[in-house]
């Protein structure tokens, strides 16, 4: 029994089927990848996942409860983080309140009228939020405006964010889209240092074979919006079926 | 101390030492001399400064934290001054009920118009509030006007019940235990002269407190999770919280706090009309909040003291005056300057108070506090330059050696 | 039936300058994606250019007719239009008699040069800051125009008549078989409604069938790819606001019958337009135009003393109403498009 499990779940868009029966299983404590080509219905299937969409049918059980229909605040303090394509993050505000506030929202929950408080006065949020920023090796750009970070930055940022929740799963929608190899890499080692610090358990939607190859323990392949085959590394490798999907009829 | 950081309350000691002495700070110029006209010293008029102080920190709670921009907080000023009149009616004159009556009427409409409004964000946002606004208008002057008397204005009257004050022989004045509002003491100083007015000191240890309470939100870990509202909605949603009842909590509180302002205009002088509802006085609250800077703490407080200062002073101006003032010029450049600046002053106020809203919004979207600090920064960057001459001196002298 | 046929007419004038203002409004936001709180001025502006060619018109020599006295036994004073003087009392009467209708030809200029003035001088600046900054310094602006006007023609609403030809009404009821003066309506407001008609009618053509209008569509749907074809936008942009800026000015213009012209009259159509707008779907023009008859018609039914004695007060709150619940229920408004002012 995996920490996330989703079951014939199928999802439509006027008459274009995004997603077809798509069940898919992720170990707790693992790293599963779902790759595909364009338009395989890889966001489709994560917006399903944190709230954003509806499915038509089909379910999505999260360590035992179900998250469809709960709003994405809710999946949130269900143990879910999303770190996006963009990097989502809180630009006019400092790098060091960037990840006070998720510590504010794993303490007090969705809303809480803390109005006679003050932030200065809340040491642990603080401590917490500055041992992660330590983590991540931001310690030194805590006061720096978050909207100031550099594109690489901003993704260490939201990661941090993120992890400061202790999210029993943590979603990936492709953390390395658009960035040069060298940003890459650093991603890479930046999720691989994290799993090695901690227990978590991680899903990353992917298109650049090189990340997922060198992160993943599984890997769920979908196609026109239904999982093909679900493997280890190395046998996606050389795997038929995949060959097929990314590079059509053509033989090579 | 009071739970502010340094800053903060060195901030507070300021405003509050200001208010304190604002019959004198304000009144500079002795009274008589050709000067005194720019005098704002007077209980009246700083009254008013106080009370809009307040209608524009609550609505920065809104507006400067949130970046929700509601075109209609000048209803809930209104809905505070009906309900304290009331409770001059039917109660006592005594300021307090009637205050707290205004706070609570103006916090409950805030709550229920808040509730539909904030279900959409944006202009639509815009739109929704200044649609309520305009129905409260409407709703005053036409269907409601046994609750607020149309287009006269509620009024107190020799007949009204006051449960808790006996009778009383000519129509009773508002007073805080026994200590009329209207009460003034003026303090003569050689050619000077002070008004200290009861009315303007209960009014200015209100505005205290709610200066006070402001900062306090700003502080709290409530008021960052307001900022990150504005900052990315969609990022605070996926990291817990939800953001419906924090922009609801900032709208109900910048409503009670636009009704105490409500309630305050009305304890000073017991009238309520509806057409302190209307739309443009929605938008003066907004024009305050950005002249002197949305979201920062003192920057309401000054843009409210800079408009009706400005409001004031501009609108008593006449020709007259400009003729005295330019009489230095010959005479047919005395007629052109005055000519050219007739337009803008005296029923002319409102063209000025225009144009400078433009200049604001295109030159200066931070407002008076972000112009004061660029002139800082300025200053600042000149020492600098100075200190790298000197560095740089020293590392050339170090080279040498 | 004839009760509800004359609330439909009566709703049919007010309508269309809503109809023509929020059209205005929607090619704004639709093309420059810019939020105009000042164009409800421009409606004003529009209904002051009649008034200013009537002034004009009316300008007069005063000269002495020695033959008649005044009952003080002077000389008696008289004074006749310069146009009089020029072209005879026959012609020069009539000129004068339709100075609103003529003052189409000089506000079309006029609201041309006043639209290019204001977005190259100012809106043009404003594409990227955000609409909060929009509304408010074109709500800045708006209170400028206003109180120039009011400088310069003051406080006071200034009548300013139809043309002899159309004062009057028509009895539409006789028509359609219904009693005599069952159902009258005033010439001038069946005039205003075929000229709101023609102009909007225009306004579709106009970017139906010419290239220009193309453009300009396919900007609105999709301003980022039309801008990388290499087509010169910005240019395009400036004449879109001319237009709309006219369209609002003509509204103002052939208005000025109904509603004898003031300085704040921008302002309150303005916020009623806006409301249209939102119903209609903001970037929908044929959105815009149906709500704007719609809430005409809907504003003049609620007046009807049945309905008011049923929900007092409902004619003063209904287009609010309406707008809350469509905005609630509806946030695209009846025929909004997908992603318009949406995070």
């Amino acid at each position: 029994m995996g920490i996330l499990e989703v079951k014939g779940v199928n999802k439509r868009f006027g008459g274009l089927q995004a997603l077809g029966d798509v069940n898919l299983s992720v170990k707790q404590n693992t790293v599963h990848a779902i790759i595909g080509p364009n338009g395989a219905g890889k966001s489709t299937l994560l917006n399903c996942l944190v709230g954003k969409l509806m499915p038509d049918s089909g379910s999505v059980m999260f360590d035992g409860q179900s998250v469809l229909g709960r709003k994405p605040h809710e999946i949130n303090q269900m143990g879910i983080s999303r770190v996006f394509q963009t990097p989502e993050i809180f630009a006019d505000l400092s790098v060091l309140e960037n990840v006070m506030i998720p510590c504010f929202a794993r303490r007090d929950g969705a809303f809480r009228l803390h109005a006679y408080e003050t932030v200065g006065s809340e040491r642990d949020i603080r401590g917490q939020a500055e041992h992660m920023l330590e983590d991540v090796n931001m310690a030194d750009k805590r006061h720096m405006h978050a909207g100031s970070l550099s594109r690489g930055d901003k993704r260490r940022l939201e990661m941090a964010m993120c992890l400061v929740q202790e999210p029993k799963l943590l979603l990936l929608d492709e953390p390395t889209a658009g960035m040069a190899r060298a940003d890459t890499n650093n991603t890479i080692d930046l999720l691989k240092e994290i799993k090695a610090k901690r227990d978590i358990t991680m899903c990353i939607i992917e298109h650049d074979m090189h990340v997922v190859f060198s992160l993943a323990e599984r890997i769920t392949v979908l196609a026109q919006g239904t999982p093909l085959v679900e493997e280890t590394p190395e046998n996606i490798k050389g795997h038929p079926k995949v060959r097929e999907a990314y590079l059509g009829e053509a033989q090579v | 101390m009071l739970g502010l950081e340094r800053r903060d309350l060195t901030i507070l000691i300021a405003v509050a030492v200001i208010t304190l002495f604002a019959p004198i700070i304000l009144n500079p110029f002795p009274t008589g001399s050709a000067l005194a006209q720019f005098n704002a010293g007077y209980p009246d008029l700083m009254q008013r400064f106080v009370i809009f102080g307040i209608f524009a920190i609550g609505f920065n709670i809104l507006f400067g934290l949130t970046g929700y921009l509601s075109f209609g907080h000048a209803a809930f000023l209104g809905i505070g001054s009906y309900s304290a009149v009331w409770m001059f009616k039917l109660l006592s004159m005594n300021v307090i009920p009637a205050i707290l009556l205004s706070i609570v009427m103006a916090g409950l409409f805030a709550l229920v118009i808040g509730f539909v409004s904030l279900r959409r964000s944006g202009i639509y946002f815009s739109i929704l509030t200044l649609a309520f606004a305009q129905m409260s208008y409407n709703l005053a002057y036409s269907v409601l006007t046994p609750v607020t008397n149309g287009e006269t204005g509620l009024q107190i009257t020799l007949s009204d019940p006051r449960i808790l004050d006996g009778e009383s022989s000519g129509l009773p004045v508002t007073s805080l235990f026994g200590a009329e509002m209207r009460d003034t003491t003026t303090l003569f100083v050689g050619p000077w002269s002070w008004d200290f007015s009861v009315g303007y000191y209960f009014c200015a240890a209100l505005m205290l407190v709610a200066f006070y309470i402001s900062v306090r939100i700003f502080r709290s870990p409530f008021g960052m999770m307001l900022r990150a509202v504005k900052s990315n909605q969609q990022r605070m949603n996926y990291t817990g919280l939800n953001s419906r009842p924090y922009t609801l909590a900032a709208f109900v509180i910048s409503g009670m706090y636009a009704g105490l302002a409500g309630g305050l205009l009305a304890a000073m002088d017991p009238l309520a009309g509806a057409d302190r509802m209307q739309w443009t006085a929605s938008g003066e609250v907004v024009l305050m909040t950005i002249l002197g800077g949305a979201g920062t703490l003192i920057g309401p407080v000054l843009g409210a003291g800079f408009i009706k200062y400005f409001e004031n002073i501009f609108s008593k101006i006449n020709d007259g005056i400009l003729h005295q003032w330019f009489a230095f010029m010959p005479d047919g450049l005395e007629n052109f300057v005055v000519a050219v600046i007739h337009p803008f002053i005296g029923k002319g106020w409102h063209l000025t108070l225009g144009i400078m809203f433009m200049l604001v919004v295109i030159f200066l979207p931070g407002g008076l506090v972000e112009g004061a600090s660029r002139v800082g920064r300025v200053f600042r960057r000149r020492d600098r330059k100075a200190d790298h001459v000197e560095s740089d001196a020293a590392r050339q002298r170090a080279a040498a050696e | 039936m004839d009760a509800i046929l004359i609330q439909i007419l009566n709703g049919l004038d007010k309508g269309s300058a809503y109809a023509l203002i929020a059209l205005g409004l929607t090619l704004i936001f639709g093309t420059l994606g810019v939020v105009n709180f000042a164009h409800g001025a421009l409606f004003m502006i529009g209904a002051f250019c009649a008034v200013t060619l009537q002034k004009l018109l009316t300008l007069s020599v005063t000269t002495i007719d020695p033959e008649r006295t005044d009952f003080l036994g002077n000389p008696l004073k008289v004074q006749t239009p310069y146009v009089e003087n020029w072209f005879g009392p026959e012609v020069g009467g009539t000129i004068v008699d339709w100075a609103v209708p003529l003052a189409i030809l000089l506000a079309i200029p006029v609201m041309l040069l006043v639209g290019f003035v204001m977005e190259r001088g100012l809106i043009k600046h404003f594409y990227k800051r955000p609409h909060a900054d929009q509304i408010l310094v074109t709500f800045g602006l708006a209170i400028v125009l206003q109180e120039i006007v009011k400088y310069f023609y003051g406080a006071n609403p200034i009548p300013t008549p139809a043309p002899d030809a159309f004062r009057g009404s028509l009895d539409i009821g006789v028509w359609l078989g219904f009693d005599p003066y069952a159902i009258i309506y005033p010439y001038w407001r069946l005039v205003y409604f075929f000229f709101a008609g023609v102009i909007i009618a225009a306004v579709f053509a106009f970017l139906q069938f010419t290239t220009f209008g193309m453009v300009v569509r396919a900007g609105m749907a999709d301003r980022e790819t039309v801008g990388l074809l290499g087509i010169d936008i910005d240019r395009r942009f400036t004449l879109m606001f001319g237009l709309a800026a006219v369209v609002a000015g003509l509204a103002g213009v052939m208005y000025t019958p109904i509603l004898s012209p003031n300085y704040h009259m921008g302002m309150d159509f303005l916020v009623l337009s806006f409301v249209v707008v939102v119903v209609g779907g903001m970037g929908s023009l044929p959105g815009a135009v149906l709500a704007g008859f719609l809430l005409g018609i809907l504003q003049s039914f609620a007046s009807m003393n049945e309905v008011k004695s049923l929900l007092p007060g409902i004619d003063q709150i209904i287009i609010y109403l309406v707008a809350i619940v469509i905005l609630l229920t509806r946030p695209r408004g009846l025929m909004g498009r997908r992603g318009v002012m949406e995070e």
